[in-house]
């Protein structure tokens, strides 16, 4: 089982979370260029080692928050917020605890 | 020159090396008790090759074979960073289908069955090709509209595929609880005759077979550390095993493309996920049919030695570890006690995981990429191995005369940028 720590209900089963995916950052759509819209859409690192990403506790608090998962081995760590910070894509981003998600 | 339906051209190079499979080599072989030559060699690297193909699973060893024989380029390099078969090839489900949603997909996907078909007779080796029908079961309206949709596109591209009824489904299938007060009611199904299952393993070894004979150098236990990339063409390739200098490489990995594309600087638009699979108890013959639910994220078949096999959809975040996880166990086990209530004494050997890149529309890339010399077979999903010879014929047709063959040309890296997608998500999802 892995522990995934909730920045607000603390260390969980992560079969209560949904995973959204890769942190990534959302260009400005009235600015950005189709590929760079494209890129955002498609592109993801998919590194085999430490990945920060969005995690959805679907099954509790309902909320978004980030780790750091290593995707080999799945060990979690909490993210470093200077790296990731208001990088959730989409209208979710107000939403983002920023500090606390270090859980 | 026209290819013929088994891949080869007629009068073209035949497999001379190893000694020919036959029932007469099989009783000489019992009478002399005489070792079997091994069937493929093994060969001391070379410092170069006129091609390398990274991944020695079917989708590399077919392409190399194909190089081979179809275009008489045999100085190319297989390369493994384990055993070949190691990877996707030996992790699948075994199942091959054509009954896809969109025209591109249903071409592509039949030409592969009809390779496969002739595959025993082409490789001289035993595939164990299943023809045993496939059914994907309907359990809402949504899925049944979807399914009357992939028919109608099957028809018209000559692909026997049809929907029927929960009566015609409990004739097929006994075991299968087809009554309305099931959880999730079967309402009807799409039924693809032509559809089965096949050995994977014996793919791959003939594959290799086939190709070793003609001249191509397998070199397992060889991991690519980098890739020479230089005035965007690519002159080498570096390998645990020592450096190759080669003007074309093959990317024909799964799992791990995007790390080897990396090491050409071509982004890929690719996530990896495992994917459980778990197998039975041997039991006494009684599912003759490919049996999917996407509804209940399982497809199941019965070997030819009695096992269960069980796949299911992708696990829910991505991932490089192969562990197998209980949570995907006790999934399964509900969801197919859901379908057939009879197993619930059927006892599970065991579970294992693959690797599966996703794209975003569920469709591979296949063809060149911005990088002159460095092509891509990727992007395989949980869709690959039943594409195996189609993409190897293609991909060797692709590095053999530098164009894109019609058959791929919609699977190519830059339908991404050009938002010209290949959406296979309601045929590919689960199902397969």
């Amino acid at each position: 089982m892995i522990l995934l720590p909730c920045a607000w209900c603390g260390p969980r089963d992560a079969a209560e979370f949904q995973h959204v995916g890769e942190a990534v950052t959302r260009p400005d759509p009235r600015t950005a260029t189709q590929a760079q819209w494209r890129a955002y859409l498609y592109l993801r690192a998919n590194p085999c080692g430490w990945t920060a990403e969005t995690w959805y506790h679907r099954m509790g608090c309902r909320r978004f928050f980030k780790v750091e998962r290593h995707t080999e081995t799945n060990e979690i760590r909490p993210a470093r917020v200077a790296a990731v910070a208001g990088q959730v894509p989409g209208a979710v981003a107000g939403q983002v605890p920023g500090a606390e998600a270090a859980g | 020159m026209q290819a013929s339906a088994n891949g080869h051209r007629p009068g073209g190079r035949r497999a001379r090396y190893p000694a020919k499979y036959s029932a007469f080599g099989l009783l000489r072989h019992g009478l002399t008790h005489q070792e079997w030559p091994p069937a493929w060699r093994s060969h001391p690297m070379k410092r170069s090759y006129d091609a390398v193909i990274i991944g020695g699973g079917v989708h590399g060893l077919a392409a190399a074979y194909y190089l081979a024989a179809n275009h008489g380029i045999t100085d190319v390099a297989v390369l493994d960073k384990g055993y070949l078969g190691s990877g996707g090839s030996g992790r699948n489900t075994a199942i091959l289908r054509s009954n896809y949603l969109t025209p591109e997909g249903v071409r592509f996907y039949d030409r592969s069955i009809k390779l496969y078909q002739r595959l025993a007779a082409d490789l001289d080796f035993n595939v164990m090709f299943s023809q045993r029908g496939h059914l994907t079961l309907a359990h809402s309206d949504a899925s049944l509209r979807t399914m009357r949709w992939r028919a109608e596109v099957n028809k018209i591209e000559r692909v026997d595929s049809d929907v029927i009824g929960p009566a015609e489904v409990k004739r097929l299938v006994p075991f299968l609880d087809v009554s309305p007060a099931a959880r999730y009611p079967v309402l009807g199904a799409l039924w693809h005759p032509p559809g089965g299952i096949i050995r994977h393993d014996a793919v791959v070894w003939g594959y290799a077979r086939g190709a070793s004979a003609l001249g191509v150098h397998l070199h397992q236990n060889t991991e690519v550390t980098g890739i020479d990339v230089t005035g965007g063409q690519v002159r080498g390739v570096r390998t645990s095993q020592g450096d190759i200098a080669t003007p074309v490489v093959l990317n024909a990995t799964a799992g791990w493309c995007t790390l080897i594309s990396d090491m050409a600087g071509v982004a890929m638009p690719v996530q990896t996920f495992p994917l459980q699979a778990a197998v039975t108890e041997p039991v006494k013959p009684f599912l003759s049919t490919v049996v999917v639910s996407g509804t209940l994220h399982v497809y199941v078949s019965q070997t030819d030695r009695g096992e269960l096999v069980f796949g299911a959809s992708v696990d829910p975040f991505t991932s490089y570890s192969m562990r197998g996880s209980l949570e995907f166990i006790e999934g399964l086990a509900g969801h197919v006690l859901e379908l057939m209530p009879a197993l619930n004494k059927v006892r599970v050997l065991r579970q294992w995981a693959g690797l599966c890149d996703m794209t975003p529309d569920f469709s591979p890339i296949m063809g060149r990429t911005p990088v002159e010399g460095f092509l891509t077979d990727v992007g395989w999903g949980t869709y690959g191995f039943k594409a195996g010879p189609v993409a190897g014929e293609a991909m060797a047709e692709c590095i053999a005369t530098g164009r894109t063959p019609e058959i791929i040309a919609a699977f190519g890296l830059d339908r991404f940028a050009a938002g010209a997608l290949v959406g296979e998500k309601g045929a590919a999802a689960v199902g397969h």
